[in-house]
């Protein structure tokens, strides 16, 4: 009996706390801040003080896959993601709000919108900025690039567009680099290493063949410290890169 | 019926776990009694049928899969032909050792609003007479029958709404069982229980933040002892001889944020040796004081004797999460030596009593410091080993640094409570290395480099062999005397564990949980 007065207790808490309402109810600026405030407190120790991860999922993304909408934000913060280690929050809904707003204004910091014509950055990126050679997009492009199906979904436009212009800044970051091996046979291969470990080493190469081996069977290999992507800074002007960068952003994959 | 009785017939009739059989537990290889293998934390397995010349025809015989999608980070135990393992977030499944098939499970629902930083994991179970018990993440300690998974006694450890949880494997030391909690981004105020292993009663408690008037309060300003952690979510050891338990505090609590803790902060970031019969303090030893990174001392105390500039000492190994390798004797607490073992950029060195001498400029800040180590340490909760064969320690170091930041402290009960936060140091890419010490000296015998930064520990074994896992799914064998790689086998999951080994009808097997599985390892 008391069980199941407790389960009660517990339903009612849930229910009390489901919010009413599918839109943030708390967005104002005075709300934004004192969000910052609980974020600070609460969320930074795992995904960072600017929202751009550290433990726990960089933030600062103008789509976030698991809370696309308000409510589903708010039931992420509140209640948690189950088998992730993202844990409730025993906040008031009025707290959750102003987190979530705060939250948005991550993502949104981050996806301001520049003056780029998507409908010419289509054609750049197909013309004159040669990006399929490497890049996929639409079913069509290159192999050596990573995918930029949904680009939109991870990168905001000042993000693509700062890569567009130093495209070798923070390279732990880049796993696809050069990379130039040769076996104790004497087979030499040269091409973009996609997966590595202790023990073995994984490459497609420039025909894009893919080839895999243990690092004992090598003589030699070396992951350079740089990468394939070309800057763009001389080969295309101001307007150019904002029109890349506007319409990469809009690819954001299947929603 | 015929089933039942098949069973019966051909497992071997589990004797009681007696304090005494744990504390010759390198009489009885083929079990594994108690989480690090022996009360000295060696984590080292007497076994040597698997070897370094064999070591190549090592076979996955069995898997058992967990039903969670949970860090899988327990230690195994056997007993006389049974495994007992913890799954996430607070379960107990018992499995025959021969065919991994479960003999029974313990299921334990769990509220939706228990609070943890790092995920619903548990580290594994302790066993004493015919108990098994394990620690929960709603902070309970359970003791369950070891033949049926029944609950025998529940007891609330804490509340669990205040941040309280329990994910460390239990220590059974005498007639009791000691237990520590997690919290440590809580703000709670930490402590180590011991409770009657029959009765399930508390026996005693120490807290790890001293109250007013007790010794050590006045190193926490204000009010903020009251919230100030030192959670004790690693299992610690045990020396017979002295009596005293060895037990690692975590950070101290709001994490990043000192400045409302000014002062020391006893006894977060400590070695405590408490009385196992009375918990009360023997010693201290406090490795980062005032800590402002997250430096949790909660590693696995490793005791050894050994000799000290020329005399022979009852010494504790702590390979500390500061990047600090630490001797010290395990009587006393004197602090012998001090050294980095893996990068570190905020401390000068240590002075003669071992405490750090802080370089400038290393505090986090609003706009972020980057520092070595990394916020999860050169070092962590997985276990190093000692090899008594190889005289060596082995110890799997995390090469990464973090930059850190600091932020507001407010605490609210139930809340976290950081006081900031750390992200990676761009253009750093983070690595690892298994690493060979001698004790006394932490002389570098060899090293291993591992492609990133481990989370899982080492086990050594009687077979000159060293068996460990990496974050890209491997489980590997070295060579214990050379660091030489011999084996390895790709699990298909991250290891986030330790590795343990036994035997079965004279059959040697090693035991470690991958990804969301637990491998079994045997010989064709």
């Amino acid at each position: 009996m008391i069980w199941l007065a407790a389960l009660l207790f517990v339903q009612h808490i849930d229910l009390r706390e489901l919010p009413t309402v599918d839109k943030n109810p708390h967005t104002t600026p005075g709300d934004v801040a004192l969000g910052q405030k609980l974020y600070l407190g609460r969320c930074a120790g795992c995904h960072g003080p600017a929202g751009d991860g550290g433990k726990g999922t960089n933030l600062a993304v103008s789509v976030l896959p698991r809370a696309s909408t308000d409510l589903a934000l708010y039931r992420v913060i509140r209640f948690g993601l189950p088998d992730t280690e993202m844990p409730a929050h025993n906040l008031t809904p009025r707290e959750v709000w102003q987190i979530s707003a705060f939250v948005r204004a991550l993502g949104s910091a981050q996806s301001t919108t520049t003056s780029g014509d998507s409908h010419r950055g289509r054609e750049l990126v197909r013309g004159k900025g040669g990006c399929l050679q490497c890049h996929v997009l639409d079913g069509e492009g290159g192999l050596m690039g990573p995918p930029l199906t949904d680009i939109g979904a991870r990168r905001s436009p000042a993000f693509i567009r700062s890569k567009l212009l130093d495209p070798a800044s923070d390279l732990s970051s880049q796993f696809h680099r050069p990379v130039q091996l040769k076996t104790r046979s004497g087979q030499k291969v040269s091409g973009i290493r996609i997966n590595e470990d202790t023990w073995s080493i994984q490459v497609r190469d420039f025909s894009h063949n893919l080839h895999s081996f243990w690092k004992n069977e090598l003589a030699d290999f070396n992951v350079e410290e740089r990468t394939l992507m070309p800057s763009y800074r001389d080969r295309l002007n101001s307007q150019e890169l904002d029109d890349i960068a506007s319409y990469l952003a809009g690819n954001r994959g299947a929603q | 019926m015929r089933l039942l009785l098949g069973i019966a017939l051909t497992l071997p009739l589990a004797a009681q776990v007696t304090h005494e059989r744990i504390l010759k537990s390198s009489t009885e290889p083929g079990n594994w009694l108690t989480y690090s293998g022996n009360y000295a934390g060696h984590r080292f397995s007497p076994l040597d049928q698997i070897h370094d010349r064999n070591v190549q025809n090592l076979k996955p015989v069995w898997v058992y899969q967990s039903g969670s999608l949970q860090k899988f980070e327990t230690t195994p135990l056997v007993i006389d032909g049974v495994m007992y393992i913890s799954e996430p977030p607070s379960h107990v499944t018992a499995l025959d050792t021969r065919t991994g098939r479960p003999l029974w499970k313990y299921r334990r629902p769990m509220p939706d609003d228990v609070r943890v930083c790092c995920g619903q994991v548990n580290r594994g179970v302790a066993a004493l007479g015919d108990l098994i018990y394990v620690g929960t993440i709603d902070a309970h300690l359970v003791a369950l029958n070891a033949k049926t998974g029944a609950v025998i006694w529940d007891a609330v450890v804490a509340n669990y709404k205040a941040g309280y949880s329990i994910t460390v494997a239990p220590l059974a030391v005498k007639d009791k069982i000691v237990v520590g909690i997690a919290g440590g981004e809580y703000g709670v105020r930490g402590f180590l229980d011991a409770y009657d292993a029959k009765t399930g009663k508390r026996a005693w408690r120490f807290w790890t933040v001293p109250g007013p008037g007790e010794p050590g309060n006045d190193t926490w300003a204000g009010d903020s002892w009251k919230t100030g952690s030192a959670a004790t979510w690693v299992t610690g050891a045990f020396d017979p001889d002295s009596n005293l338990i060895y037990w690692g505090t975590g950070n101290p609590g709001p994490d990043w944020n000192g400045d409302v803790r000014a002062g020391d902060n006893l006894y977060s970031d400590c070695l405590i040796a408490v009385d196992a019969d009375s918990g009360k303090l023997r010693w201290h030893f406090q490795f980062t004081p005032h800590d402002i990174h997250d430096w949790d001392a909660t590693e696995v105390p490793v005791l050894v004797d050994d000799e000290v500039r020329g005399k022979k000492r009852k010494l504790v190994l702590f390979p500390n999460r500061n990047a600090f390798y630490y001797v010290l004797d395990r009587i006393t607490g004197e602090f012998l030596l001090g050294k980095p073992y893996a990068k570190q950029t905020w401390a000068k060195g240590l002075d003669d009593s071992g405490r750090p001498v802080r370089l400038p400029n290393t505090a986090p800040t609003l706009q972020g410091t980057p520092v070595w180590p990394a916020v999860a340490g050169a070092n962590n909760w997985y276990s190093p080993t000692f090899s008594p064969r190889t005289g060596l320690l082995y110890v799997a170091v995390r090469e990464a640094g973090s930059v850190y930041f600091i932020g507001e402290a407010e605490y609210v009960e139930g809340e976290q409570f950081n006081g900031g936060g750390f992200r990676s140091v761009p253009g750093e890419q983070e690595w690892g290395a298994v690493r060979a010490f001698a004790p006394a000296t932490g002389e570098l015998k060899w090293e291993h480099r591992l492609f990133s930064a481990p989370w899982a520990g080492l086990l050594s074994t009687a077979g000159n062999l060293i068996f460990g896992g990496t974050n890209e799914g491997q489980v590997y064998a070295l060579q214990a005397s050379t660091g030489k790689s011999l084996w390895r086998f790709q699990a298909g999951g991250a290891a986030r564990s330790n590795p343990i080994s036994y035997s079965t009808d004279g059959k040697q097997f090693i035991a470690m949980a991958m990804g969301n599985g637990l491998y079994v390892f045997a010989l064709e």
